[in-house]
């Protein structure tokens, strides 16, 4: 009998298994826009090369189904093709011995259900159903289409300002974006091909902080036109920008004593020093914007009176009101829910936790924020509790870890059951039920449920919730406004149906969101009532952008901000992350692969000169 | 200005030059398919690729700037090596059935295939299904899926130039071509059939139906008498292919060429140039005076691709065109009218042939509305200048021995008002000199309106012009290009603009860059034509419609006076507004 031995990977089994994770990178990268139906092709051939070939259904079911596609690309098919291959995939779900072969064919059993349309498109006309095309890819999944290749050649070149100008042609809160945006864009980014995506959030952070003239605006001339603001978080903001600069007089209403909205009262300091959401907000009312601050629309002054008053509206309130856990015991005292802590640190106001055990509860981006604000706060004890796991939180991974890092405890798969007072009617315990993880739901998310165990006590002095948050509609919806699901009911252009002249967007509209979102929602706006308005002005940007210099793209790690050292956490809200340098910027600058200029962007989908 | 070396020469160049211009002022040549300056310079084909030192790939020398310091190489193995698959590559898809090609000894591919001494391809060849290169053979313009080489420069052309996005992208990866767009047959677009694609095609992928059986066949017929015109912006292309030059290439050549091919009548379509003029300046001058055009403009009629262009974007324009048919309808109206009962033959005995710089007539002349009475067509078929190029040499006649001849009498004059209708801003100009006359009782002092000629060569998107007709100012535009034409459109109907007339020519620079015309490399030699038919004109002794003899006579003879009942009846159109989706 043979010996044991050490198993080794062949030098072969050593190459493939980097080429798998290149693919990997490859695929979660892939653009916009491509066609389904050649998509599901050449990932049936990739499961088809999977295949141990004991089986009829896989071994050759599988190329079956390749030939019968490739005859749909071709055109060479008819609606009786396609169901030849709906119904060959379902066989082959049915009767493959393993998951090689029966997940194969769910690939493409789901691909015939859910884009039928497609298929029958390319089998009757050889074409997609819609023309398909790539654009450049950090641009197009920017829900407000900043110019990101322009300005890291920008930046690259030194010539911070421009590139501080440049956005400000798509989003007046560069600053801002620099330090906190989900940077939707670095998912898509053609890089991760090579090696990892570009830090292009990093690279904006680092001309924001170098950019030192701030570049002239070019303002049309007055229209007579007046418009109303309502809110004036990121969303009215950008809203009140670009139409101001289209010539408008533009008048924000603000709840609160300072502008800023959720980037104020919402994101804690440490991660948006205020100095930096000032440097935007600044720049912003340059334009001649007017603010009315601490009036509340709805109260203070009704919506039908600025209906009247003003030639539109825009409603860009946040969601500020928080979400209830509904649970036994939640009315004792300090219970609070995230938003109102948060805001009130926001406020400059910070209540002492010193020695006090903290419960946060939820496991998106405001409960992170509440954890390390609550170990700012002097907490003893932060835990974190959340029903699902880390791996299904919705906060950023950067965020989770940072919670972490900071000391906060992240306790997973426990849901809030009741909780338990003192005799001052105080809290004194959050009971929480241990959950087990479970089959995965239509939505592609793991359920959970009830475990077989029992409830478990959390001894602590405050719980803050963090489940979600809505917008505070009731005093729109007296007026007439119509909501669904608390949140307004407005077309793709914003424009409110019914209203006469006003337009909604944001938050208000989606539901608590993304500054990003909200300032591509407030461009939509702007660009809208422009036209309501009877006008067609464009917003535009004069800087000039570098061409490539050379078109080396050597593989190069991505450099990642670093965390400052903090040092005492208790009471400190300075900045935790640490911006580039130089030389990391310029390094980072040059991984930029200038999809503006190689690829389809130098054809067609490329540079948007104005809106 | 930049110092560089390409191939261990130093020059130095401007510094907004690309390796490939810079290359060609060295006189160092690069290949290149997809390229069109400031149109298509996407370095798609990938034929163009050069080396730079310090950049580790290839580079497309058609789209990267040169540099202070770059050193260029084009002539290295590895260059030609890379270049040469890439050649390879795209002849596995392609059709070279060349010597069964409109194309042969005119394609950029062809002509590469040779230079890098292609003999053998060792890809596999692919091509489309029959399905999928599928194409309705009876429109004027014809599309053969198997000969594109994906240079996407029809798209750009139609898209940028034209503004009328009939190409596209179809399907992904590697089964992408170019396809009409939206999932429509050619015919069901608002394809105004200008023929730019054609004109810009590196290859015989498009070309325009070719039609020469028809004229062949009727010349054999001794029943028939076959008549020919020929279009002004011809003059100034047709030789460019047979080796003539310039001054060889002479009109008059031409006639005498098509008259010892058999044709038994030969005329010049400026003589019914001069006529549109008699017509269209003196409605002009009515609509005018009757202040229809208080609001919007009188627009000329003569280029069919604008007329199919305004029949499907702006058909609430339609009723601002003039109604004169075009020269070529003109003509072909009265040549089976005046000239038939002239000669004494019935019309159906007469083949009326056009020869023209443009694939839109094709369309123009099968209208229900361009037919004579009992439905005889005014006229019978016609040839682009690239089909008579190739009727020429079917015929074998050696161009230069062929004698000058002289066009037949009755319709033998033309003025040089006639000539510039071949170039944008002629048709304005003509008639402009003739409406002076018609307003004032006499003739401008001076001729050449040089404010609505092009001397910027499509720099501007239209030109304007104000001008004394008698006691009042008229206000001119003049638009070449269907983006221009569509800024222009637009700001009338904005009210940004207000013009009296406006003269629009579907092609860039009109006639003489006209879809019709023989294909280049590039697409400059179009202002060369234009300026050529100007210098046409300024040496010809008469100047003005209006003056022209034949005309005066055809009028005493036959037709009365301008805008007379005859001449209505035969030389005036209604446009009817196309069906959505159709032109």
């Amino acid at each position: 009998m043979e010996r044991l031995q050490i198993e080794k990977p062949r030098e072969g089994e050593k190459v493939i298994e980097g080429l798998y994770r290149d693919i990997a990178r490859r695929i979660t990268s892939s653009p916009k826009g491509l066609c389904p139906v050649d998509m599901t092709l050449n990932f049936l051939r990739v499961c088809h090369a999977q295949s141990c070939g004991k089986c009829t259904p896989c071994r050759i079911g599988l190329g079956q189904l390749a030939d019968l596609i490739e005859d749909v690309l071709d055109g060479a098919a008819d609606e009786a093709t396609i169901d030849l291959i709906g119904q060959t995939a379902a066989h082959i779900m049915d009767t493959a011995d393993c998951a090689i072969g029966f997940e194969a064919a769910r690939l493409v059993h789901v691909g015939v259900l859910g884009f039928r349309d497609d298929f029958l498109n390319h089998a009757t006309h050889g074409n997609c159903l819609y023309g398909v095309e790539q654009s450049i890819p950090c641009m197009a999944s920017c829900p407000a289409h900043v110019d990101v290749p322009g300005y890291v050649a920008l930046i690259k070149e030194g010539r911070n300002a421009d590139a501080v100008a440049l956005i400000r042609k798509d989003n007046p809160f560069p600053s801002v974006c620099g330090y906190v945006c989900e940077h939707p864009c670095e998912k898509s980014c053609r890089r991760h091909m090579v090696d990892d995506a570009v830090n292009i959030c990093g690279i904006k952070r680092y001309a924001v902080d170098h950019a030192t003239e701030q570049a002239e605006l070019s303002q049309a001339e007055p229209t007579g036109k007046t418009v109303a603001v309502v809110g004036g978080g990121p969303g009215g903001l950008t809203a009140a920008y670009y139409l101001s600069l289209m010539g408008h007089a533009v008048t924000v209403y603000e709840q609160r004593d300072r502008l800023g909205g959720m980037l104020r009262y919402g994101i804690p300091d440490y991660r948006l020093p205020q100095s930096v959401l000032d440097n935007d907000i600044d720049f912003i009312l340059k334009t001649g914007i007017k603010v009315k601050t601490g009036v509340n629309v709805g109260e203070d002054i009704g919506v039908e009176e600025l209906k009247k008053e003003y030639d539109a509206i825009y409603l860009s309130i946040g969601a500020h009101d928080d979400r209830k856990l509904g649970i036994d015991g939640e009315d004792a005292r300090n219970v609070v829910p995230a938003v109102s802590m948060l805001r009130q640190v926001g406020e400059g106001h910070r209540p002492d936790l010193a020695g006090k055990r903290v419960c946060v509860v939820g496991g998106g981006n405001v409960a992170m924020d509440a954890t390390r604000t609550a170990l700012r706060l002097g907490a003893a004890d932060v835990k974190c509790v959340y029903r699902r796991r880390i791996a299904d939180m919705t906060a950023l991974s950067e965020e989770i870890e940072e919670a972490q890092a900071e000391g906060g405890n992240i306790l997973t798969l426990y849901a809030p059951d009741h909780i338990e007072k003192d005799g001052d009617g105080k809290v004194s315990a959050l009971w929480v039920r241990p959950q087990i993880i479970g089959a995965v739901g239509s939505d592609g998310r793991p359920s959970v449920s009830n475990a077989d165990t029992q409830p478990v006590r959390i001894a602590c002095d405050y719980i803050v919730v963090a489940i979600g948050q809505s917008i505070h509609s009731h005093p729109f919806e007296e007026s007439g406004m119509e909501t669904r699901r608390g949140a307004f009911k407005a077309e793709r252009s914003s424009f409110v149906p019914g209203s006469g002249n006003v337009f909604a967007g944001g938050d208000a509209v989606s539901g608590p969101a993304t500054v990003i979102l909200a300032v591509a929602a407030g461009k939509v706006a702007a660009d809208n009532i422009d036209d309501f308005l009877g006008f067609d002005h464009k917003i535009s940007s004069e800087v000039e952008i570098p061409q490539p210099v050379r078109a080396n793209f050597p593989p190069c790690g991505r450099v990642n901000l670093r965390t400052n050292d903090i040092g005492d956490i208790v009471n400190n809200f300075s900045l935790v992350s640490a911006g580039m340098t130089d030389e990391e910027a310029a390094q980072e600058c040059s991984r930029c692969l200038r999809c503006d200029q190689f690829g389809f962007g130098s054809f067609r989908k490329g540079r948007v000169m104005e809106w | 200005m930049v110092n560089m070396k390409i191939n261990g020469r130093d020059i130095t160049v401007p510094e907004e030059m690309t390796i490939l211009e810079a290359s060609a002022g060295a006189g160092i040549s690069i290949p290149h398919l997809c390229y069109l300056k400031g149109i298509n310079d996407i370095g798609a084909c990938r034929v163009c690729c050069v080396e730079v030192e310090g950049d580790e790939k290839l580079v497309a020398s058609c789209k990267t700037q040169v540099q202070e310091g770059m050193v260029v190489r084009t002539d290295t193995k590895r260059v030609r090596d890379a270049v040469t698959t890439n050649l390879r590559l795209i002849l596995s898809q392609h059709d070279n059935s060349c010597n069964t090609c409109v194309r042969n000894e005119n394609c950029q591919l062809q002509t590469l295939a040779k230079d890098f001494n292609l003999l053998d391809n060792p890809y596999h060849k692919q091509q489309l299904s029959e399905k999928l290169a599928q194409w309705d053979a009876s429109f004027p313009l014809i599309r053969d899926a198997n000969k594109c080489i994906k240079c996407m420069r029809c798209i750009q052309i139609c898209d940028k130039v034209q503004g009328m996005h009939v190409w596209d992208l179809a399907a992904t990866g590697g089964r992408t071509r170019v396809d009409v767009s939206g999932n429509r047959a050619v015919t069901e677009t608002d394809c105004t059939l200008c023929g730019q694609c054609i004109v810009h095609c590196p290859v015989g992928a498009l070309k325009e139906r070719d039609d020469i059986g028809d004229v062949l066949d009727a010349i054999a017929d001794p029943e028939m008498t076959t008549v020919v015109q020929i279009a002004p912006a011809v003059r100034a292309a047709w030789g460019e292919h047979g080796g003539l030059t310039r001054e060889q290439a002479k009109v008059d050549r031409l006639a005498g060429a098509l008259r010892q091919m058999g044709f038994d009548y030969v005329f010049d379509t400026s003589f019914s140039a001069d006529l549109t003029i008699m017509e269209e300046a003196n409605e002009f001058v009515e609509r005018l005076t009757a202040g229809e055009l208080a609001e919007y403009p009188m627009f000329t009629s003569c280029c069919p691709g604008w007329v199919r262009f305004v029949k499907s974007r702006y058909p609430q324009l339609l009723g601002q065109l003039s109604t004169a048919k075009s020269p070529q309808q003109m003509f072909g109206a009265v040549i089976k009218s005046y000239f038939a009962e002239k000669i004494g033959k019935s019309p159906e005995k007469i083949f009326s042939v056009s020869i023209m710089p443009c694939v839109s007539k094709k369309d123009e002349c099968a209208m229900d509305s361009m037919k004579g009475d009992g439905g005889v067509p005014d006229v019978d078929v016609v040839l682009t200048t690239r089909e008579l190029e190739r009727l020429l040499r079917m015929e074998q006649i050696h161009l230069e021995t062929v004698t000058e001849g002289h066009f037949d009498s009755l319709m033998a004059d033309y003025s040089g008002a006639g000539v510039i209708f071949g170039v944008t801003g002629g048709v304005m100009e003509a008639a402009l000199r003739s409406a002076v006359y018609f307003v004032t009782g006499e003739n401008p002092t001076v001729i050449d309106f040089e404010d609505v000629r092009d001397h910027e060569s499509g720099a501007k998107p239209w030109r304007e012009a104000t001008y004394q007709v008698g006691d009042v100012t008229v206000r001119v535009a003049v638009a070449s290009g269907l983006s221009n034409t569509d800024a222009l459109c637009r700001a009338i109907l904005k009210g940004r603009v207000h013009y009296d007339f406006v003269e629009i020519m579907a092609c860039p620079n009109g006639c003489s860059g006209g879809g019709g015309q023989p294909i280049h490399t590039d697409s400059d030699e179009r202002f060369d034509r234009g300026r050529h038919l100007y210098a046409l004109d300024k040496d010809m002794k008469l100047r003005f419609s209006h003056e022209n003899p034949d005309i005066i006579k055809l009028y005493d003879d036959y037709l009365g006076k301008p805008l007379g009942e005859r001449a209505h009846h035969l030389l005036h159109t209604v446009h009817e507004s196309a069906p959505t989706g159709t032109v």
